[in-house]
């Protein structure tokens, strides 16, 4: 090998399937531009940039629903933020606008801009405002624009994908962790429905339901996440002390679990949780990014050091790459191995109180494949199934190569039934492109 | 050393049964520090079950270790390498996916409270290869390096740990003749530091030149422990295998008749250029030269293991298909190969289905296997190459090296095809053995097949070939006749570029 060649196997192997990531995203972006009128908050913004420092003070109007709320307070803020003036503001209907006009002309201030939405923009008050009340002067009517971009990369989009995928990804990210050590499990999809049952009882039958407190909350969380770590470990018990194949081990489980967690639900779904409880799963934090986003972020960098720096990271590659090696080292594999599948475990628990606050209910019906679609982003994050290496962050870019096709089929039109079978050969292209890399450098 | 001193490590006694297999019946070892200590015997002779006994990566049954005077239990590796007993087998225990840095200190990290310290790593390696005057490329994945330079990575992995006791198994058994002298001169340095040096080898050349004492081995029990000056050849030998040995070699006489298997301009890439050559009825056609020099490739090119670029062969004036292992064996040519483990055996199969496994033609009708028929074949070849199997439903990975290779050879001779090439047919194979599929390669050249052997041994090149072939670089460089008294440097020069020493 020449050194140029070497400087870009070197440059790809890093990359790993990044590029198809961006590929991925900027075709979606391109066949998904259209005209687009923003609304909410970001109408606010649009309309706010367009003022001239001269209009001032201005009249802002919209209706009462959710979304034209979120218009007038982030309109408020943002012309706040500004220190522009707000001569008025009117939620509601034209016989709302009506008095606030007469109030305004009664004052005899001239009324320089008036922000709104292309609905409120209809009527015919104000389209009349000059006229029949001329104290006001003429004032310009501002509605957003509509600008053309790609659904694709719209705020509301790309949140629906971080939101899609944090359950499977943080699932994933344990999954990793048990076939870089040359195992698998499948019981993580079982666990998720266990988890989140679990935990929405305790709360209900132990915690108060709805009046539960915070600690509470957190507590019973906890114990989710433990009870499923507890089954990951007897999984790994049975895996490194009798040596009961990975794939054996955990199938069963999978099944011993799934009835449990119907077991704890009686069958059916617990909906007494408080409101707080959805804090995790619907709660938005730093930067606008909701909770969950920042929780599997923050395993993700958690779980990268632990296989990176950690000598217990790099024992569990050891195990997976040559565990007759490893033992002749010294390492224990047993424990090894017992700590990946109760880690993977654990973070299976912590998918399914995720799943259950995003849900603000457990069910014992959760969770289903979704062993299937974590291997999946294993395997298209670049991890061999053989065991041995494999990247914690390559996960997260299979998880999120999968969200995006998925969006993006869903953006595009393509029906369910098909989206199945091109997500099918894309986990066979990612096998593929992998062993096409190999051989191609070797 | 003087009588008052403890030698470094002392085994006595020791004895370790498996399922339906005594190992060891008395093992006995006695090392000093500063020596080379050679541990010979034939296969099964107990060496192997001894090594793991020292390296606590099985536990003997009875018997005391004293290492340094004192007496030590070993009951797993780990406390092993703490008492400085580092193994490197012939197996390499590397893990292939982690870079040579992460191997040299797996298990034994540097670092503070579980967190790893790449830098003290980088650190204390380049100390290490310095001390050992090695070069090896420490960010490269292990799986990416040649065979040699996974030993020195072993060999720099034990010395890491303060090793005072280092066990080599078969170290040069995957070794070109360079690598071996840089190999030595390793191994001498060592001794010079003051380590005692177990060295496991079939190479009877190599003990010579190479170690101080010999304890010799034979059916679990120790025989002997003896300075090899005081050694001879045919002495090492008998004390091996309990007999008198007339020669290491079987003589016969030649009867060469007309061309068999004819090859024409094969070519792959540039592992193999346009090689030509015949081999006779009755002949056995030696192929040396280096380890990488193409004489594998050749042999798997004919076999169809690997497609030609180019090139024709044919059989007794009849074209062969090179397509596939499966039209190889149609056409009546059989490879036995260098990598009984990987290639040659299902080692989790039963010696007896390892046995079918090229013949299901033979024995089988109408997709159905014939039982009874094929166990009576198997039964027939066990006894004529007197393989040690327990039984037709012994595991093959449970067999020595030896017995692997004869299963090998049987499930090739009941296929009964008219020409045979053997790859490194006696790698890792006992005295005794060796003498027998000597024996038995004469044998089938005088029934008049056609036989291709591809061997890094030199001794047995020149001693078995009716005509030698040396190759380098992927083409022939030349022909001799050993009967004509052709030498080992005869080979080397025509295997190494002529400008350098051999």
């Amino acid at each position: 090998m020449n050194a140029p060649d070497s400087a870009l196997r070197q440059l790809w192997q890093r990359l790993g399937m990044i590029p198809v990531l961006v590929v991925l995203c900027a075709y979606y972006s391109v066949v998904t531009i259209s005209s687009h009128t923003p609304a909410g908050a970001e109408a606010a913004r649009q309309l706010v940039s367009r003022l001239t420092p001269a209009e001032r003070p201005v009249l802002i109007v919209a209706r009462t629903s959710e979304e034209d709320t979120a218009f007038l307070d982030a309109l408020t803020e943002e012309l706040n933020r500004r220190q522009l003036t707000v001569a008025g503001r009117v939620a509601g209907e034209p016989r709302d606008l009506r008095l606030v006009l007469e109030q305004l002309a009664a004052t005899n201030t001239p009324l320089p801009a008036i922000l709104t939405t292309p609905e409120c923009a209809g009527w015919t008050l104000l389209q009349n405002v000059a006229t029949r009340f001329p104290a006001l002067g003429t004032p310009r009517i501002l509605i957003p624009e509509s600008v053309r971009w790609p659904t694709f990369l719209t705020r509301q989009n790309l949140l629906n994908v971080a939101n899609q995928i944090t359950v499977v990804a943080i699932v994933a990210a344990g999954m990793t962790v048990v076939i870089i050590t040359a195992g698998i499990d499948l019981s993580v999809g079982s666990l998720i429905a266990f988890s989140a049952v679990l935990v929405t009882t305790l709360i209900r039958d132990r915690a108060g339901g709805p009046d539960a407190s915070v600690a509470a909350l957190w507590l019973c969380s906890l114990a989710g996440i433990l009870a499923s770590a507890g089954v990951g470990l007897f999984s790994g018990a049975m895996i490194a002390g009798f040596k009961v194949p990975p794939f054996i081990a955990t199938l069963a489980m999978m099944q011993v679990v799934s009835g449990l967690a119907f077991i704890v639900a009686r069958g059916g779904s617990v909906y007494e949780v408080p409101e707080g409880f959805t804090w995790l799963g619907r709660g938005t934090g730093w930067f606008g990014l909701p909770n969950a986003v920042w929780l599997m972020l923050g395993l993700y960098a958690a779980t990268h050091v632990l296989m990176t720096r950690t000598v217990l990271g790099r024992r569990l590659y050891a195990v997976g790459g040559n565990p007759e090696a490893a033992r002749l080292s010294g390492i224990q594999v047993g424990g090894i191995l017992l700590f990946a599948y109760a880690f993977c475990g654990a973070l299976a628990g912590l998918g399914g109180v995720l799943q259950a606050s995003q849900l603000k209910s457990g069910a014992p019906t959760y969770g289903v494949m979704y062993e299937l679609y974590a291997i999946a982003a294993v395997v298209v994050g670049g991890t061999s199934l053989a065991g041995g290496e494999g990247r914690i962050f390559g996960t997260l870019v299979g998880a999120l190569i999968i969200a995006v096709i998925q969006n993006g089929m869903n953006l595009t039109g393509v029906e369910s039934y098909r989206q199945k079978i091109v997500l099918g050969f894309l986990i066979l292209a990612a096998v593929l492109l992998d062993l096409l890399k190999r051989r191609k450098w070797r | 050393m003087s009588a008052g001193t403890a030698p470094l490590l002392e085994l006595r006694g020791i004895t370790k049964a498996f399922p339906g297999v005594q190992a060891l019946k008395r093992g006995e070892l006695e090392l000093r520090a500063g020596e080379i200590h050679a541990l010979v015997g034939e296969n099964g002779a107990g060496k192997s079950t001894l090594i793991k006994v020292l390296s606590g990566a099985q536990p003997p049954d009875s018997g005391t270790i004293r290492l340094g005077g004192q007496p030590v239990r070993i009951r797993t590796p780990h406390e092993g390498r703490q008492l400085g007993i580092a193994v490197i087998y012939q197996e390499f225990n590397l893990v292939p996916t982690l870079t040579v840095r992460e191997n040299v200190f797996l298990g034994q990290e540097p670092g503070r409270q579980g967190w790893l310290s790449p830098a003290a790593e980088r650190r204390e390696l380049a100390a290490l290869m310095t001390r050992l005057g090695l070069e090896l490329p420490s960010e490269a994945l292990c799986r990416d390096l040649s065979v040699a330079e996974q030993q020195l990575v072993e060999i720099a992995r034990a010395l890491r740990q303060q090793a005072r006791v280092l066990v080599m198994d078969e170290p040069t058994a995957a070794l070109s003749d360079r690598e071996v002298d840089r190999l030595f001169a390793l191994v001498r340095d060592l001794r010079r530091q003051g380590l005692g040096i177990v060295y496991v080898s079939h190479r009877l050349d190599e003990i010579f030149s190479l170690c101080d004492r010999a304890t010799i081995m034979r059916d679990g029990e120790h025989v002997a422990t003896r300075p090899l000056t005081e050694l001879d050849r045919r002495t090492l030998i008998e004390l091996m295998v309990g007999r008198k040995m007339d020669a290491e070699y079987p003589k016969r006489s030649v009867v060469r008749g007309e061309p068999r298997l004819v090859v024409r301009g094969l070519s792959r890439g540039t592992a193999v250029r346009d090689v030509s050559f015949d081999v006779h009825r009755g002949e056995v056609l030696g192929l040396a030269g280096l380890v990488g020099a193409g004489r594998t490739e050749v042999a798997r090119l004919l076999f169809g293991a690997d497609r030609a670029d180019a090139g024709t062969v044919t059989l007794d004036q009849r074209p062969l298909s090179l397509r596939s292992p499966r039209t190889a064996i149609a056409g009546g040519l059989c490879l036995l190969t260098e990598d009984r483990k990987h290639q040659g055996l299902v080692l989790n199969h039963s010696v007896r289905e390892n046995f079918g496994l090229p013949n299901l033609g033979h024995f089988s009708r109408w997709g159905f296997l014939g039982g009874a028929a094929e166990l009576s074949a198997f039964q027939r070849q066990v006894d004529h190459l007197h393989v040690r199997v327990s039984g037709p439903h012994q595991r093959a990975g449970t067999l020595s090296g030896g017995n692997q290779q004869k299963v090998v050879l049987a499930k090739w001779l009941e296929a009964n095809t008219e020409v045979l090439i053997f790859d490194e047919p006696t790698r890792g194979v006992d005295v005794g053995a060796k003498f027998e599929i000597y024996q038995l390669i004469n044998d089938l050249a005088a029934a008049g097949k056609a036989i291709l052997m591809i061997s890094s041994d030199l001794p047995e090149v020149l001693g078995m070939s009716d005509r030698i072939l040396v190759m380098r670089e992927g083409r022939i460089t030349g022909e001799l006749s050993p009967a004509s008294g052709a030498t080992q440097a005869d080979v080397l020069r025509l295997a190494t570029h002529s400008d350098e020493r051999p």
